[in-house]
Formats: structure tokens, sequence, C-alpha cells
């Protein structure tokens, strides 16, 4: 006797604790196993592109803090390499230095929300968030004395950064360049040999080289399936070029890859930060010829960075005018997502909630 | 370092796969003929000296007298990226261009957005919805004529 | 009527009711009762509901005490400080809640089953209250000393797999209905290690009654059979849903899972359930495994009980604030093919050594305890090789992160 059982179809979100905002997934389930996905978003699409349309290109910046709101810096720098070589302007080295500085600081931050909210989509009831979640909160105080602001910094200017950073800034940051090792050592410990997170993300939401290049996919999910391919090396922007770092890079793709290359690369960027703080010279933070109303030349540019969700580069469109024609995002999050459906397909419906953490993307940055 | 092709350059790699089919050549692009898009791009990526194997981005702009698309593809193996546009539709009337997603999936979400905020229509395209906003929404928001 | 006798306090209240000479030979300072010995049987029941009555509430401002003091430890473990606004030390907190919870909306969903879904959380809290009737808080302090008591537990605590899968399908929720899937097949599955694991102990003690279980207890059994106490600990873990083993709420997963549809008092009530089982859990490992109140004569027997009660609570909110959550194939796998076989090899060992020594004397005791240790790490060290995260390679690529200069 055969019983019969029909797959069931779920909304899983918009408002659900592990999808990371706003976000809905339709799901069909066959008993426990997952048959279909397809992402629905838009629900915190806010029309970032069209309001650029209308502002001057410093007002942007504010816009763009509020796209991938936990890496706000690096969106910021995004921005602004792209305005710079729009209008042709060169930054002053300092200012160059500190935003750096202040997108390694994101980096760390960034990573360090991804990889709490990933174990506790596995059910770790919050403990190895707030321990992470307290590593970033002594970033944003950092960033509280670079700007003012915590999460929507808009500290970034073109041609630079609009404020030096204060005297109390570089203890605390030699303070934290101190600590910080110890921490992600902790974290290390607790989680990498923890055999529950073994057995739950090894060979799990498993992503091969091609699959992932085919589709675009960027950043750390990339590097975890073994390809090698960081901006910041391959093609240097601000004064990379003139610093030494390694790419962690995994074999296989799969969630634990995930899960480890953003440890590796937390201590990745903590190198950065300390060849940045020798590197660091006195002077404006920001050229004084630099007009406050930038008014580029005809024409288009596309800058992409390495943020901490993959590769991120504003298109932007000038018809000589103080506002963009044209303001695209290319946002790494909403890429990323591409390959959801192949990723979870035969999974577990606890497997679903591990892929799409390991994904890790931001809301913010996937509607705009 | 990754080398940004000049217009110039980007014109020989196409002239030789499919010899007049670039419109013009610009400082660092190429206008291409929409209708040998298709065939062009995934010469650009199979190709021994080209291998554009990543699709940066994919977007369109509203030049208010034609829709244009751009593409930016990267070559992970040869470490180099050009960009190549089109120009879709007789002015303003029903843009019309081949889908990408058969050559890179990556294309897929950014091809959905396209339609959605800017109205441009991509033949082929496996599931062709909104991506953003609603079924029922009015208009194209990224258009320029698009009012509030 | 004899049985309960046996317990002090019981009988203390009894005799300052009735009047008998029973009474009066017991308790010479207080004498006797006013009620005659004729109406003996009014004196019982008002002594039996006032017993329940003080018993039950005590369950329930345990629960308040548990719901405290889980979330001030576990602010403790995750580096933070915890609820503690309300009163000193925030210890009026689960007050405030539950005055919270009794304010809310009740909804009840349109495409609910009502009758079920009102029933579900009634199902939750009554069979935990049973739990307390067998439960000896002390020496001679128990409401019940039922012969099959062991029995009883098992038997009683199995029935929540029922009033979770009636909320889950009562709520007419997709999450709730697989809340309540998930819940019947893991905590049928459960059911049986941790029967088998009673079964160790149930062997050495010659008697299915809690209280003769703990007077058996020369060495506490956890240290006797270590296989035993493990197995039934992980097992009465997955019974009470709680981390590693909560797949039937899984806030990341499924929300709530069974509870997502419930508000106001019917999530208290399945809320209070959840904490007394805990509770009650704790007493139930502590009578079994950790000799119930025996302990040096310093201390009165109720305070060893108490010590060891809240110990065990403890290590239940240590794992919650430490482990992730297992998948539920892999929740399964380690029922039927990791704790059945070890409390299947635990039981063999016992019977063995039982054989050998029928009547073990101290020393006799202390080398049965040897060899359990033995058999308990080998077989750990052997299912863990079994069941264990395989080796970290797939398809002859060996995991490791390369850092390319």
């Amino acid at each position: 006797m055969s019983l019969r059982t029909e797959p069931v179809t779920m909304n899983v979100g918009p408002i659900h604790p592990s999808t990371h905002g706003v976000f809905r997934m339709r799901v069909t389930f066959d008993g426990e196993e997952i048959v279909d996905v397809e992402p629905v978003i838009g629900y915190l699409h806010r029309g970032s592109e069209k309001l650029a349309e209308e502002r001057t290109y410093t007002q942007v910046v504010t816009l763009t803090d509020r796209m991938d709101y936990v890496a706000s810096m690096t969106n910021n720098q995004s921005y602004i390499l792209s305005v710079e070589k729009l209008a042709g302007i060169t930054p002053s080295p300092r200012g160059v230095w500190l935003r750096m500085i202040a997108a390694e600081l994101q980096r760390i931050a960034s990573h360090a929300v991804a990889n709490g909210f990933l174990i506790n989509d596995l059910g770790a009831w919050h403990t190895p968030l707030l321990y992470m979640l307290r590593e970033r909160e002594k970033i944003l105080e950092m960033f509280e004395m670079l700007c003012g602001a915590r999460i929507t910094n808009s500290y970034l200017r073109p041609g630079g950064v609009f404020m030096d950073a204060p005297d109390q800034f570089w203890p605390a940051l030699n303070r934290f360049l101190d600590e910080m090792p110890n921490r992600i050592d902790d974290i290390e410990r607790l989680l990498t040999t923890n055999e529950i997170v073994l057995i739950r993300t090894q060979n799990v939401g498993v992503l091969k080289k091609e699959e992932c290049l085919n589709a675009s996919i960027t950043g750390p999910v990339l590097r975890a399936s073994g390809v090698d391919w960081d901006l910041r090396e391959k093609n240097p922007y601000d004064y990379y070029d003139q610093i030494e770092f390694s790419r962690p890079l995994g074999e296989i793709g799969d969630n634990h890859d995930r899960f480890l290359i953003r440890i590796f690369e937390m201590r990745e960027s903590l190198k950065i930060l300390r060849q940045c703080i020798e590197n660091i010279e006195p002077g404006p933070v920001r050229p004084k010829e630099v007009p406050f109303l930038v008014r580029p030349p005809k024409g288009d540019s596309y800058v992409p960075i390495e943020s901490p969700k993959g590769e991120l580069g504003f298109y932007l469109v000038s018809d000589g005018g103080i506002s963009p024609f044209r303001c695209h995002v290319r946002a790494p999050s909403l890429i990323n997502l591409t390959l959801l459906k192949e990723m979870v397909l035969g999974d577990k419906i606890a497997d679903l909630f591990v892929t799409f953490g390991s994904i890790d993307v931001n809301m913010g940055e996937v509607d705009r | 370092m990754t080398k940004c092709f000049s217009g110039e350059k980007i014109n020989e790699l196409i002239e030789e796969i499919d010899p007049k089919s670039v419109v013009s050549t610009n400082l660092d692009s190429v206008h291409i003929k929409p209708e040998n898009a298709i065939n062009i791009f995934s010469k650009l990526k199979d190709k021994e000296n080209c291998q554009f194997n990543l699709l940066n981005s994919l977007t369109a702009v509203d030049y208010i007298d034609h829709f244009e698309m751009v593409y930016h593809l990267t070559s992970t193996i040869h470490n180099h990226s050009i960009v190549v546009k089109i120009i879709c539709g007789e002015g303003r009337k029903e843009p019309k261009v081949s889908s990408v997603v058969s050559i890179w999936k990556g294309a897929d979400l950014q091809e959905r957005e396209v339609w959605d905020l800017m109205g441009i229509t991509f033949e082929n395209h496996p599931n062709l919805k909104r991506l953003m906003l609603w079924e029922e929404f009015p208009g194209h928001p990224l258009r320029k004529d698009y009012l509030r | 009527m004899n049985t309960v006798m046996d317990s002090v306090v019981f009988k203390f209240i009894y005799c300052m009711l009735v009047s008998s000479d029973e009474c009066a030979n017991s308790f010479k300072i207080i004498g006797s009762g006013f009620i005659s010995e004729k109406y003996a049987i009014i004196g019982f029941l008002i002594t039996a509901f006032f017993l329940i009555f003080v018993v039950i509430n005590g369950a329930l401002v345990g629960v308040l005490a548990l719901i405290w003091g889980e979330r001030r430890l576990i602010g403790r473990f995750q580096a933070r400080v915890g609820p503690n606004r309300w009163g000193p030390w925030g210890i009026f907190t689960p007050v405030a809640d539950a005055i919270k919870v009794m304010f809310k909306e009740d909804i009840s969903p349109s495409l609910s089953d009502k009758f079920v879904f009102v029933l579900a959380p009634i199902l939750m809290v009554v069979p935990v209250l049973l739990i307390f009737a067998v439960i000896p808080f002390g020496e001679a302090t128990f409401l019940t000393d039922l012969n099959i008591g062991v029995l009883f537990v098992l038997a009683i605590t199995s029935t929540n797999t029922l009033s979770v899968l009636m909320a889950g399908w009562g709520s007419g929720n997709r999450y709730g209905i697989i809340g309540g899937l998930r819940a019947v097949a893991m905590l049928l599955s459960y059911e049986i290690p941790m029967a088998l694991a009673a079964v160790g102990v149930i062997l050495m003690a010659g008697s299915l009654s809690i209280i003769q279980v703990i007077e058996s207890q020369q060495i506490p059994y956890a240290i006797f059979q270590p296989l035993g106490f493990l197995t039934f600990l992980i097992a009465s873990t997955a019974e009470l849903n709680r981390s590693p083993f909560d797949i039937t709420e899984a806030e990341s997963e499924l929300i709530a899972g069974y509870m997502t549809e419930y508000s106001s008092m019917k999530f208290g009530l399945f809320y209070l359930g959840e904490f007394m089982a805990t509770i009650a859990s704790s007493a139930i490992i502590v009578c079994l495994f950790l000799g119930g109140w025996k302990g040096p004569e310093i201390l009165p027997s109720h305070f060893w009980f108490m010590i060891k009660w809240i110990l065990m609570i403890c290590v239940f909110i240590w794992f919650r604030a430490t482990f992730p959550r297992l998948r539920v194939d892999q929740i399964m796998e380690l029922a039927w093919k990791g704790l059945f076989e070890l409390t299947l090899i635990n039981i063999l060992s016992i019977a063995i050594l039982m054989l050998i020594w029928p009547d073990p004397s101290i020393t006799e005791l202390w080398i049965m305890t040897g060899v359990n240790w033995i058999v308990f790490f080998a077989s750990l060290w052997i299912f863990g090789k079994l069941l264990g995260p395989k080796p970290l390679e797939k398809n002859g690529v060996t995991r490791k992160i390369v850092l390319q200069k």
C-alpha cells in the first residue's frame, strides 16, 4: 500500500526570523525535502537608483549607505571611486588611506555579522551571534569617532573623506587590532570543530567553480568554491596595490567553506589594517580644489570593488549636470541569489536557511 | 590590474567574430547591432583570446531618444574587461533585445530587474517577470518619462 | 492509603486533622486532630487536596524561577547582563511576562479546528503536573509512592507528543503541521532509548518504584552506569524539545513550529508546560541517576535534592546556550543508529555483571563501575567513528583553506 502524498507550498517570509530582512521564498516541500524555491523580492525597494537622479553627486552618498546597511563604508567607497573616475578627481593620499581603513573595518564587521547569523540559522540560540556582535560594536564605536554615525556613515566624499580621524581613534584602532585575533581564534575554536556545526554545514549547498562564475557570483562565495578572484588583488583600487595580503580559497564550496573563508578574511583584513596604519601620513584628507558640487563631463564610469558581499560597482552616467543622469548599482547580494534554487534543491528544510545564510545577502542591497 | 580594452581593441575583437556588426566605436566601448548580440556574446565567452566568463553587470540607460543596454564583461582567466553597448529598438517604441541568460546564468535576475524598472523586453528569457515591483504596477519607474 | 502514609509531610498534616492512635504514637507533641476516626476519609481528602495544591503551585512558582534563571544564565553565557529591570536582579521579570501574556488578545485563526486548537495547550500542561505526584522531594517527602513509578513517568511524558501534534494540526498553519509531524517522529523515536536507558536502572534497583530506585543507589547510577546516564540525558533533552533537539519549534526554520498560531494564555500554557517539563525531567534524572535526596548528612535530604535538581536544570540551560540544532534526519539517525544500540549495550553489560555478582558488596559495585566505564568509552569511541562527521573530503578533494599569496 502506498500513501498518497502531495508537496506543500509555503511562503517563507517576508517576515520570518531567518530571512535576514523582508525576503520571501515560495518553497515547495515534499515532506522535509525541498522540490522548488522561488525567491520573491522587492519588499524593501526604495527606488534608490531613481532617487539618485535627482540629487547632487555628494548627496547620493547618503543613499548608498542605506543600500547595504551592514557595510555602508564599502558602499560609499564604491560610489566615490566611480564619481572620481567620472570627474577625473585625484584623491588626497591621507583620505584614501583613511577610507581603506574604514572599508577594512567594515569588512570585518560585515563578516562577523554574516558568520554570526549563519550560526544562528543553524539554531544556536544567539550565543555565537552575540559574541560576533560584541566585536562589531567596537568597530561601530570607531566609526562613531570617525564620522559621528554608526551605521549610515556617509563618511566618504569625492576626493577623500570629509573629516580627519580624531586623536582617540588611533589608540582605539590599535587596541582593536591587538584584541581581535584572539576573538577570532575564540570563535574558530568554538565553532569550526563543533561536530554539530560540521555535520550540518559540510557538503550542504555545494557550488562548483564553473556554476559560480557563470552565474556572476562573486565575493567570499566565489572564493569558497576555489576561484582566485579578489578585486583588491586582481584590479586594485585605492592603494591596495601597495599592500600585501593573501586570499583564502576554499576547495569544495559548501556552507562550511563559506563560513571558514569569512573567518580567514577577517584575519587578512586585520593584516591590511596594520599596513594601512604604517603607511598613513599627515596631510589633507580631501583636496581643496574639489568643489562641493561636482560637475563631471559627459560620459560613464563603472568601478567595481570588493565589498564584503562580492563585487559592488556603481555604473554612473553623467550628462554634465550636477546630478547623475543614471545611477545603476551592481548589487552583489542580488546576483548571488541567482543560484539559490540550484543550491538547495533536494536538501532538507533546515538546510535552506543555512545555505541562504551562508550566501550572506543583505535585503537593503537586494532591493535597493 | 585588470586590463580595460579601449574601444578600438574591442572593435578588433568583435570584427574577428562577426564582421560589420559594430555600429560605432567609442573611447572605451562599442555599440553592436542587437540582432548579432547573442552570437557575439557566446563567441566572446568561448574564444581563446577573449574568454569573458564573468558578466559583471548588465544594465540599461534611458537616453530619452533611445534605450541603451550596457554589458560589462570580465575574463577571470586573462584578467581583462570590456564594455559592450547595444542600442535597442527604434526610438522609444518597444525596446527589445535578446536575452543572454543562455550564455551567462548571472543575467537572470539582472534582466528581470531591467525589465521591471526600465521596461526593456528580453526575448527568450525563461522567466521574465517583474522583480522588484508587483505585477500590476503601472509603468516602468526608471524611465525618464515616468511620472509619479 | 498505606503507601501515602509513608510520607512524613502527609502524615503530619493528616494527624493535625484526624485523631487516631497511630497519629498519637507518631507525633506525641502535637497530639491528634479534631476529626474523629470515623470520618477519617474527610481528613485524608483535605490533606491530599492541600498537598496537591501546594505541589502544583510550587511547580508554577518553580516555572517562574526557571524562566528568570534561564534568562539570566543564558545572558551570562552570551556575554550580556540579562533581564535586570523588574525587582532586584530582575526577579519579577517573569511575573511581568505572565501578566503581559494574560492580557494579550486571544486570537484563534479562522482555518483552525477550534476544539483541537483549544484542547492542545491543556493537554500539554496537565500530564506534566501528574509527574510531580511521584517525585520524592526529600526523604519520606512525596505525594505518592507508586510501585510502577518509573513506568508511570515514561507513560505520562509520552502524552505530550499528542498535544504537540494536536496543536500543529489544529492551528491550520503549514509551519504548525510540519512542526507537529516532526514532533511525532522525534518524540516517539526518543521514547525508546529513554525507556531502555531506564531499564538499566530498574535492573539494578529491582523495582519500578522511584523511592526504591533511590534507596538502591549506593553509588549514584550516573557514576555506576555512565552509558545509561548519557543516553537518558540526551533522550530526555529530545523529549523536552530543547536545543539541540528543538526541531519542533526551530525558531530559525519554522518560526515557532506548532506554537506559531497560538497567542495569549494558550501560548502561555505551552510555555508553562515546556518549562514545567524541564523541571520535572530534571527531577526524574536526579531521582534515577544522581541518587535523589541522598548525600552527606551535613544538610537535610531536601537540600541535597534541591541542589542536584538545580544543577540538572542548569545543565539543560547550558545545552541550550551552546549547541546548534541538529537536522531532522540527523536526529532520527542519532536515535535509531546511536542511542538505541548504546542503551542495548548498557543493558547487556549490566545484565552480565549482575549475573556474575547477583548481590554485590560495595567493592564489587566499584569493580562493576570500572567495567561500565570501560564499556562506556569503548562504545562511544566506536559509535563516534561510525556516526560522527565524515572525514573532511568529498570526491577526493581534501578540505583546506589555501592562502593564496
